[in-house]
């Protein structure tokens, strides 16, 4: 187990490090920020139910931009021969790069907790559904994490890890909004496979084992497909 | 110490080692030797458990390779080919990074570091980038990356390619100092840093292995057939062929150049036992033939390891 804080704690140091990391929580502040203000003055209300209606369509983005080095980076330096060849095994390496993702993806929305800050400050602000938010924010992150990481080892290419992750979390985020395409039978199906209904159930502030399972399972979808990818390359 | 039977790698359809076997004694240092493409670092792959077999089995002390592989990596000290590390960490970083993968903690760790900085030179580059360095000095850091938990086995990669002479004498040294106790394995196409460091010389062609030996056997091997090269001065070829052939011990000689300023060049080929030189000087001795060169060539490795390499 202590290997795996090891390597987490080495691809955490590497994400604060590398510009890419300060790029992408720029641009992800500004985006939120902007999307948030720019319509929080015109409906007047002290909540933050925008906010959160708008990041599983910026996370499906932001979060493939910051695994898509995690495996592929190394897959193209070589430097994955060195770290597999260290008393590792597969399992330290993506539980440690996984837990590094989550961490640095919960580390990008601590600057946003200025905004309901801000808000208490001007009007009453009901914190139930800000906690929930928060919480469903970081389960999200973590299903687009493992999904991303899993992105990132079928290729040594970032620019195609990116694109394919954030495919993966688009295709996610927006499937409850598609389906009118469907046929009847699979609608239900396809609802639950849906990443925002359940991450707007947890933001409501309604915890339920239903949405937490399919978070989970989204975690070990991704992590075990990592796995298989990585298997796949010896 | 190391027991390989029947190895094979297969990148689909194409073999790349094909049902290799040898066993290593502790403490030898041994030397992979092969034409590029021969399948050495593929057999080095799987050997540290970056590649799995296709076929066949490797122990190393007891553990199987396919059962206690994080037993066995927790034995080895890989260095693959040329150094492939995180160009973005600082080398302080990164050696302590891998002394903590290797369970080196507090006074421990920081007496292992000290050691190997001096042992590999890494002194005042602990503090740049990998990416920074030149290709010697992130050799020697990888160098320090494999011999972190001091290792009972050290697999180096082809560890002094695009090395200068200078580097490539200091990493051959480490090599040699570090194998007095430890088992060493490289693997190199440079025969002269295989002749000049390895106890034992594994020569591998389309992975197979063809030669298989101590290094000063193999190099004996190739006695057998000797051969003289001579220049002589204000001699007739034709004469000066018809008298040396005599000469017992000499099996055929042959004009080697054509005659330029009156110089012939003669390349004579004996049976490696006896010993023709004495009689070759006195058979010129008794003409008026002036003698300019006259140089024995024994068949070195190159030679040896070029007819076993050749394209069937």
């Amino acid at each position: 187990m202590h290997q795996v804080s090891h390597i987490m704690g080495k691809e955490l140091k590497d994400f604060f490090i590398s510009p890419i990391a300060y790029i992408v929580i720029s641009v992800f502040l500004l985006v939120t920020g902007w999307l948030f203000f720019s319509t929080f003055f015109v409906f007047n209300q002290a909540d933050m139910r925008n906010f959160f209606n708008l990041l599983p369509m910026t996370f499906a983005f932001v979060v493939p931009a910051i695994t898509m080095r995690l495996f592929a980076e190394e897959l193209n330096t070589g430097s994955y021969e060195t770290l597999l060849t260290l008393p590792v095994t597969f399992g330290d390496i993506i539980l440690g790069k996984f837990l590094a993702g989550v961490v640095f993806v919960s580390a990008i929305l601590v600057p946003t907790l200025v905004y309901p800050v801000f808000i208490a400050m001007m009007g009453e602000l009901d914190w139930g559904p800000v906690i929930g938010g928060y919480a469903g924010a970081v389960m999200l992150g973590a299903a687009f994490t493992a999904i991303g990481l899993f992105a990132s080892a079928l290729t040594r290419n970032q620019i195609i890890a990116f694109i394919m992750g954030s495919v993966i979390c688009f295709v996610l985020t927006t499937m409850d909004r598609m389906l009118f395409f469907f046929p009847t039978p699979v609608l239900s199906v396809v609802n639950y496979l849906g990443a925002s209904s359940h991450f707007q159930n947890v933001a409501k502030g309604i915890i339920d084992s239903r949405d937490i399972l399919y978070f989970l399972s989204l975690v070990f979808l991704g992590l075990y497909a990592a796995h298989l990818a990585m298997q796949e390359k010896k | 110490m190391i027991q390989v039977e029947g190895l094979t790698k297969y990148y689909d359809d194409f073999c790349a080692v094909d049902r290799i076997d040898f066993a290593i004694q502790k403490g030898e240092i041994i030397g992979l030797l092969g034409p590029n493409g021969a399948g050495k670092t593929t057999t080095l792959r799987m050997l540290t458990g970056y590649f799995k077999p296709t076929a066949g089995q490797v122990k190393i002390k007891d553990f199987d390779i396919h059962d206690d592989i994080v037993a066995i990596k927790q034995l080895i000290g890989y260095l693959p080919e040329s150094a492939p590390l995180y160009p973005g960490m600082l080398v302080y970083d990164y050696l302590d990074y891998v002394a903590s993968i290797r369970n080196l903690t507090g006074n421990a760790k920081a007496e292992r570091l000290r050691r190997l900085v001096g042992l590999c030179g890494l002194q005042g580059i602990m503090h740049k980038t990998i990416g920074e360095l030149s290709k010697g000095l992130k050799q020697r850091v990888g160098l320090a990356h494999a011999m972190m938990s001091d290792p009972e086995i050290l697999i180096l990669d082809e560890p002094t390619s695009g090395l200068d002479p200078n580097q490539i004498v200091e990493i051959r040294d480490i090599i040699r100092e570090i194998g007095r106790e430890k088992t060493v394995i490289l693997s190199t196409h440079i025969l002269s840093e295989a002749e000049a460091t390895c106890d034992r010389i594994v020569i591998i062609h389309q992975g197979r292995i063809v030669a298989d030996d101590r290094t000063e056997n193999l190099k004996q091997s190739g006695g057998h057939t000797r051969r003289i090269h001579l220049a002589l001065q204000n001699a007739d070829p034709a004469d000066a062929i018809a008298t040396l052939t005599t000469i017992d011990g000499i099996t055929a000689a042959a004009s080697a150049s054509p005659d330029t300023n009156s110089i012939l060049g003669l390349t004579l080929t004996c049976r490696g036992i006896d010993d023709p030189r004495p009689a070759v000087y006195a058979a010129i001795k008794a003409t008026d033939w002036v003698l300019v060169e006259f140089v024995q060539q024994t068949k070195n490795l190159e030679t040896i390891f070029r007819e076993l390499t050749k394209e069937s």
